[in-house]
């Protein structure tokens, strides 16, 4: 549990660096404004929707780095190495393609150009199916290959974390056709300059997380033997 | 003074922020069924929430049958007790409070008590609570289905709940983990919005630190909920692999009936970490906002500004942040290290400073106060002397050495009943008899309401003070039928008799409080907008109940903070918030703890 355990301590400095600034030292039963004297609520400039995209990356990352915590926690002696299908590589590539081209629709839309962010948000959802389609193909064939789901736990592990990662991609494609919806039916870019920043910052959240994922599993037989060597050196009584 | 009417805010500057855009209704059933209005969806959410809530307490009601008179109804089978009290378990602890504070209380309140005219996010608000619903029908569905509902008891701890043995393991147990990722989902839907209203949409003057005790503590535990429900979604996912695809995440190399199950390697107690990494914080998810509730419900049915108010603020947050640090004193018998459990002890034992100091607040606030002895005022009696009286054998069982004894016996079930239990449904009463008022303009019937609290209150004591007893000297919980035992004397079964008894009577007593709800619909008396003479904002809206937008065409301003009551020199007992200081004079001190 030390991964979560490290999320939360990093949560809670964050919430306490929050909290610092906003007055909780006041004694607001002396504070009584005349009319006119209407104090800041220190509400944030960010707009809401930002905010909420920011709230809900940090709850994923929160059942992340519970995934990751219970991913070390069960690396047990059954724990046999995943095979690496080259395939993971393109994904990856593609991965980094669709949040490329997200971010170039995004600074199309702050420049109003019209005709470029409705190409860059065609090549980042088209990119971002291609991914999706290729996660599903890595899976089949690790099936293929025999790697069942059920089979140890290294594989249920990969299917676990790449159907999180894949789902959490799916509902952001939504996000992302109600924005392309728009732009096809007209609107103006600098309408959907929230729309395409706020894809664009869960789009690089998804590859960040994506890209931690895959470190996570290309390190695993390398980490397992690890783990099992610090243990034995924790575990091994002094002197003998 | 109080007259001060919300115009005199022409003179202020205008908002850092731009207004919220409001959703509008276009039809009857955007209006009624479909609602995006935050007051709307919280009335969904709590008459779904006690509508379950009334399943689980019928629940118990069966189980006290068996446990109290064992040979007279035969008609309850071992499995069918295991399923009874998983059920009740889960549907009083998630489907029950959880939604009721959050959900329900959170979604009337919070725009209300803020000052905005309705949640950020109105659709996914309305998402929140339809997903929520199929939720519920997805855990009622398992009662119809092969096998029935799972009876792994509430934690599900694996290998037992994926077990043939254990009932409900062909689809009970799948549909409470698809029930409880659904809601879960949904929860976070509404959570996002309850943290973003009250971080962005507080109305003009409205500081943090002008908030009523009630917003902080639902904002509070949002936060709790939104970082620790996804614990539970992972293991219900993990645990939903295992069970349907036969993954090994949970279950270890297993024997069953003399064969070999194809489970392996897996850890039980990675499970019993995700599970209470997510029900050590639940205790607070439903404890911070009846904090809150009954900070208020306290101030204005004693007309004394609340004690401490940075105090109970600070309380509020520190509490949050220990919860997430103390999870693994639910697991001091699962084997694990001692020098941990000396750690989570620790833990455990420092939340008790922040929570004194709340208590010893609410005592210093009634100090000499003005006491009204009101429904919702003898509800938030109740509350703090039954949370002083469950947080006391929470000392108890946070010790190891004490814990390990009375692990798993009846004195555990007692304990979370008083504090998880009894405390915040007298919360949950209280916030009803306060806000109702408001919800449909009339009042609800106090002499009725008297005869309930106090028959659920006396009720409640009787039932949990004798169980304490029937845990000390040795008695299991989960147990369908005691039997002969060497440890427990004939008395037992009298007082188990004796608690089932009084169990009826309390549920009985509900009825009473579900008549007074819906007769004083039509023939309460009017309330008018401020029946308590509160100073918050929900009770200064134009109309009661409040309209769509509930402010009318301005929005409130806020000069003061919500607990203004019997302010020396002031016309009346109470200064509402949206009222200013008198141009040129000194400054209004807010009461003598000022």
């Amino acid at each position: 549990m030390s991964v979560i355990i490290a999320f939360v301590v990093v949560m809670s400095a964050m919430a306490a660096w929050w909290l610092s600034r906003q007055n909780l030292a006041s004694k607001p039963w002396l504070d009584v404004g005349e009319i006119g004297e209407v104090r800041d609520t220190g509400a944030s400039r960010i707009p809401t929707a930002k905010l909420g995209l920011w709230l809900f990356l940090a709850i994923v990352c929160a059942a992340l780095a519970l995934l990751v915590s219970a991913y070390f926690m069960r690396i047990a002696p059954d724990w046999r190495r995943l095979p690496e299908p080259p395939l993971l590589w393109v994904n990856t590539g593609l991965l980094i393609l669709s949040s490329f081209a997200l971010h170039r629709a995004r600074v199309a839309a702050q420049r109003d150009q019209v005709e470029r962010l409705r190409n860059s948000m065609m090549v980042g959802g088209a990119s971002a199916v291609a991914f999706l389609v290729g996660q599903v193909l890595v899976l089949a064939q690790l099936n293929a290959a025999g790697h069942f789901v059920a089979g140890n736990p290294a594989v249920a592990f990969f299917y676990l974390l790449t159907v999180a990662h894949g789902l959490h991609l799916l509902g952001g494609m939504v996000a992302l056709g109600r924005a392309s919806a728009r732009i096809w039916r007209g609107a103006e870019a600098s309408q959907l300059r929230l729309s395409t920043e706020l894809c664009a910052t869960y789009w690089h959240f998804l590859l960040a997380v994506w890209a931690l994922l895959f470190g996570l599993l290309l390190l695993t037989g390398r980490f397992a033997e690890f783990a099992q060597d610090i243990a034995d050196f924790i575990c091994r009584t002094p002197g003998a | 003074m109080v007259g001060f009417t919300p115009d005199s805010a022409d003179a202020v500057r205008p908002a850092e922020l731009d207004e919220v855009e409001l959703y509008h209704s276009h039809s009857w059933w955007t209006t009624w069924v479909f609602s995006q209005d935050a007051k709307y969806i919280g009335i969904q959410y709590s008459l779904t929430a006690l509508a379950i809530g009334l399943v689980g307490l019928v629940l118990s009601w069966v189980m006290r049958l068996q446990l109290g008179f064992p040979a007279l109804f035969d008609f309850m089978s071992p499995g069918m007790y295991l399923q009874f009290i998983t059920m009740h378990g889960m549907i009083m602890v998630v489907y029950l409070l959880t939604a009721l504070f959050l959900g329900g209380f959170g979604n009337f309140l919070i725009p209300l008590m803020v000052g905005s005219r309705d949640m950020v996010f109105p659709y996914m608000n309305m998402l929140s609570y339809w997903i929520y619903l199929l939720a519920v029908l997805v855990l009622v569905a398992s009662f119809f289905t092969t096998g029935g509902p799972t009876g792994a008891g509430w934690t599900l701890y694996p290998p037992q709940s994926v077990l043939s043995g254990t009932p409900g393991q062909q689809t009970g147990i799948v549909l409470m983990l698809i029930s409880l990722a659904l809601f879960i989902a949904g929860f976070t839907m509404g959570g996002l919005n309850y943290v973003v209203t009250v971080l962005q949409a507080r109305t003009r003057g409205m500081t943090l630190m002008r908030m009523p005790l009630t917003v902080w503590g639902i904002f509070v535990a949002t936060v709790l909920a939104l970082l620790a429900f996804p614990a539970l979604f992972v293991g219900a996912v993990m645990l939903l692999f295992d069970r349907l695809l036969g993954t090994s995440f949970f279950m270890p190399t297993i024997v069953e009936l003399g064969q070999q199950l194809k489970y392996g390697g897996g850890s039980p107690i990675l499970f019993q970490h995700l599970f209470w990494f997510f029900g050590h914080p639940e205790v607070y998810i439903v404890a911070l906002p009846a904090f809150g509730i009954v900070s208020d419900l306290i101030s204005v049915h004693a007309r004394k500004n609340i004690f401490g108010y940075r105090m109970m603020v600070w309380a509020l947050v520190i509490i949050g942040g220990l919860s997430f640090i103390v999870w693994a004193h639910h697991m001091y018998v699962s084997g694990m290290h001692p020098y941990f459990g000396y750690f989570f002890a620790t833990t455990t034992l420092i939340i008790a400073v922040p929570t004194a100091i709340k208590v010893y607040n609410w005592v210093l606030t009634l100090w000499r106060a003005d006491i009204h002895l009101t429904t919702p005022m003898l509800c938030a009696l109740g509350f703090i002397v039954t949370f002083l009286n469950g947080g006391l054998t929470g000392l108890f069982l946070g010790n190891v050495v004490v814990d390990v004894p009375l692990s798993d016996t009846m004195f555990v079930v007692a304990h979370f009943h008083m504090v998880m239990g009894v405390a915040p449904m007298m919360v949950v009463f209280g916030g009803i008899y306060h806000w109702y008022p408001k919800i449909t303009g009339r009042m609800l019937d106090e002499t009725m309401g008297k005869i309930h609290v106090w028959i659920s209150f006396l009720g409640a004591y009787l039932i949990f003070l004798p169980m304490h007893y029937v845990g000390l000297v040795g008695v299991p919980r989960r147990y369908f039928e005691l039997g002969e035992t060497s440890f427990a004397p004939a008395s037992v079964q009298t007082l188990n008799a004796f608690i089932s008894i009084m169990g009826f009577i309390v549920g009985a007593a509900q009825v009473l409080f579900a008549y007074n709800i819906i007769r004083s619909l039509s023939k309460g008396k009017p309330s008018g907008g401020n029946p308590w003479r509160a100073c918050s904002l929900e009770w200064q809206t134009p109309q009661t109940p409040p309209v769509h937008g509930n402010w009318g065409e301005k929005l409130p301003v806020v000069y003061r903070w919500p607990y203004d009551f019997s302010v020396p020199g002031a016309e009346q007992d109470f200064i509402p918030q949206n009222v200013p200081a008198p141009s040129r004079a000194p400054p209004l001190a807010g009461s003598p703890a000022s």
